[in-house]
């Protein structure tokens, strides 16, 4: 039986998000700024029909927000996450293969094999999302995910639809193609882009026609695998194991500049323990940190950058094991006199947990048994009150110049005790 | 650090901890394995009796006194689930003029309204101008004393 595939992706989630608790929002404009609350990265349909580019730095259009009542938010990652894992639990109570694909996607693939009932399905869906987790979604559908990728943009697009459109068994889908851009096709990013444009290869359509061998040669298979399932043969499969991450980056821009050596220490030691903590979710362990520290590119005065990788001793997750590490590199990274204004660690060498190979002379050492109770237990602690609750030592200092302005953060609503959503036992007016 | 770890962690929703009280409780017994022993296979579950769809469920805080003679004060917590549908007689949040309220949903033949429960609070006529929808449905309140 031939395999068909639906990508069910959340609309304008961040901003969907904020509206669940804040009604009065529905039908106004409303944006969700990046980290630091330096750029627009969700905007809703009101704030896209103002002119609101995504990815814009808030300043650039701070007229647009003061004229037309924009609704501004920092981001609020504890509410998305929790609200991305509902969205895909109903998911999963509906399908047994569920591809999580990023915080508002999810790939299935669809039961039904006639078209009205698959579409009278997705359909069904997507009222249960909106109705038990308050979130509106679009759903495309088609025989490949790069045409599924595709179906969903005109779901989303198009409202006559009503937020499902089915590309399978559709007679008018080089009518579709020919109308999607070459860079929205998944996969092509902007520089296949320019060499395909160069070719006169605008339109999914015409990557779709595409000499399979010019292809080949010039975006390699990857590419090839593209222009293949625009023709409707599937190359990429569901994946719903989540393979093993090559590795993981916790790097973040600090509020405001910072010059000493302590401060930038606290910050290290913060982004070491999230990053530790993404490791332990996944169970997973890696075996070499790097850490890079910078001014920036635009700092006036002095500009530095510079990066050092460590080869751990062995495969890790323990969060103190991690610090040690990073503040080693740090040590010989500072140079004093400069305004850092970003920090990184990656950490790499990323095994499961049971493969790593046992160093002999570590082998059923006390310590480490200790150390793996000591990180289960911070990891449950952290995650029932709240990460931050128990943190090491010098990132507790009071003064953190480093952490993020998020100046606009909405409650964590779902989270949070002291944060619930209130509903007014009083009259109404 | 917060204290009262152990209220807390029975609300906790997605069900990661659990607070469980044995059924029956064995005391020390000197020689003679208590006859009760094989029984305590069932331990009780606050999440499974208060929530019944984990992710439509949510917590939200009442804050006023128009629904206190059924029980439901100032600063209580209440248990919406929004899969459930808002049948007349529940108990809801509603989105009336984009404000989330809780009141009781009574609907017949002929009408709609949101009723307090609070002689203060007269009952509220949903016309079809009014800006209104059903946001979830009240399954429980937790009043802390």
């Amino acid at each position: 039986m031939k395999k068909v595939f639906a990508l069910v992706d959340c609309n304008n989630f961040y901003a969907s998000c904020e509206r669940l608790f804040r009604p009065e929002l529905n039908g106004k404009p409303v944006i969700v700024l990046s980290n630091n609350d330096g750029c627009v990265v969700a905007r809703s349909n009101e704030a896209k029909a103002l002119g609101i580019p995504m990815g814009e730095p808030l300043f650039k259009v701070k007229d647009l927000v003061a004229r037309h009542k924009v609704h501004v938010f920092s981001s609020n990652y504890a509410l998305y996450g929790d609200l991305s894992h509902r969205v895909m639990d109903v998911l999963r109570q509906m399908e047994p293969d569920v591809e999580v694909y990023s915080i508002d996607e999810a790939f299935i693939s669809l039961p039904v094999t006639k078209e009205w009932d698959r579409v009278k399905y997705a359909a069904e869906l997507r009222e249960r999302i909106r109705r038990q987790v308050g979130i509106p979604v679009s759903i495309g559908i088609a025989t490949t995910k790069t045409l599924a990728k595709i179906a969903n943009r005109v779901a989303k697009k198009e409202a006559q639809f009503n937020g499902v459109f089915d590309l399978a068994g559709n007679s008018q889908i080089d009518q579709v193609l020919g109308k999607i851009e070459v860079n929205d096709v998944w996969g092509i990013g902007r520089r296949s882009t320019e060499k395909l444009n160069r070719r006169c290869i605008y339109t999914a359509l015409d990557l779709k026609r595409a000499d399979e061998t010019w292809i080949r040669k010039t975006l390699t298979v990857v590419g090839a695998r593209t222009v293949m399932e625009l023709n409707g043969i599937s190359c990429i499969s569901l994946e719903n194991a989540p393979p093993c991450p090559k590795s993981i980056i916790t790097s973040r821009s600090f509020g405001h500049p910072v010059t000493e050596l302590d401060n930038l220490k606290g910050a290290v030691i913060a982004y070491v323990s999230i990053a530790g903590e993404k490791l332990r979710k996944q169970s997973v362990v890696a075996d070499t940190l790097n850490l890079f520290i910078t001014t920036g590119p635009f700092d006036e005065q002095a500009s530095y950058s510079n990066n050092q990788t460590i080869t751990l001793h062995q495969p890790t997750s323990s969060t103190p094991e991690l610090i040690t590490a990073a503040l080693q590199c740090l040590k010989s990274l500072y140079r004093p006199g400069y305004r850092y204004r970003k920090a990184g660690v990656m950490l790499a060498g990323i095994v499961k947990q049971g493969y790593r190979q046992q160093d002999l002379f570590s082998f059923f050492l006390p310590a480490e048994k200790e150390d793996k109770q000591l990180m289960t237990a911070l990891d449950r602690i952290n995650g029932k009150w709240g990460r931050n609750t128990i943190q090491y030592g010098m990132t507790t200092a009071e003064n953190k110049p480093w952490s993020m302005q998020q100046t606009r953060k909405s409650p964590a609503y779902t989270t949070n005790w002291q944060e619930l959503p209130v509903a007014r036992a009083a009259g109404l007016s | 650090m917060k204290t009262d770890s152990s209220i807390n962690a029975i609300f906790e929703i997605e069900q990661k901890t659990k607070v469980v009280c044995p059924l029956f409780t064995c005391g020390v017994s000197a020689g003679f394995p208590s006859p009760a022993e094989d029984h305590i296979d069932q331990k009780l579950d606050l999440n499974e009796l208060l929530i019944q769809h984990p992710v439509a469920t949510f917590f939200v805080r009442v804050a006023g006194e128009s629904m206190k003679d059924v029980g439901i004060n100032h600063g209580d917590i209440l248990v919406v689930d929004r899969s459930l549908e808002a049948v007349s007689g529940k108990i809801v949040i509603a989105i009336v003029n984009g404000e989330l309220t809780v009141k009781r949903f009574i609907q017949d033949s002929a009408s709609c309204q949101l009723v307090a429960a609070n002689p203060d609070y007269p009952p509220v006529e949903i016309t079809e101008d009014t800006d209104f929808s059903v946001w979830g449905v009240v399954t429980s309140v937790i009043h802390q004393f």
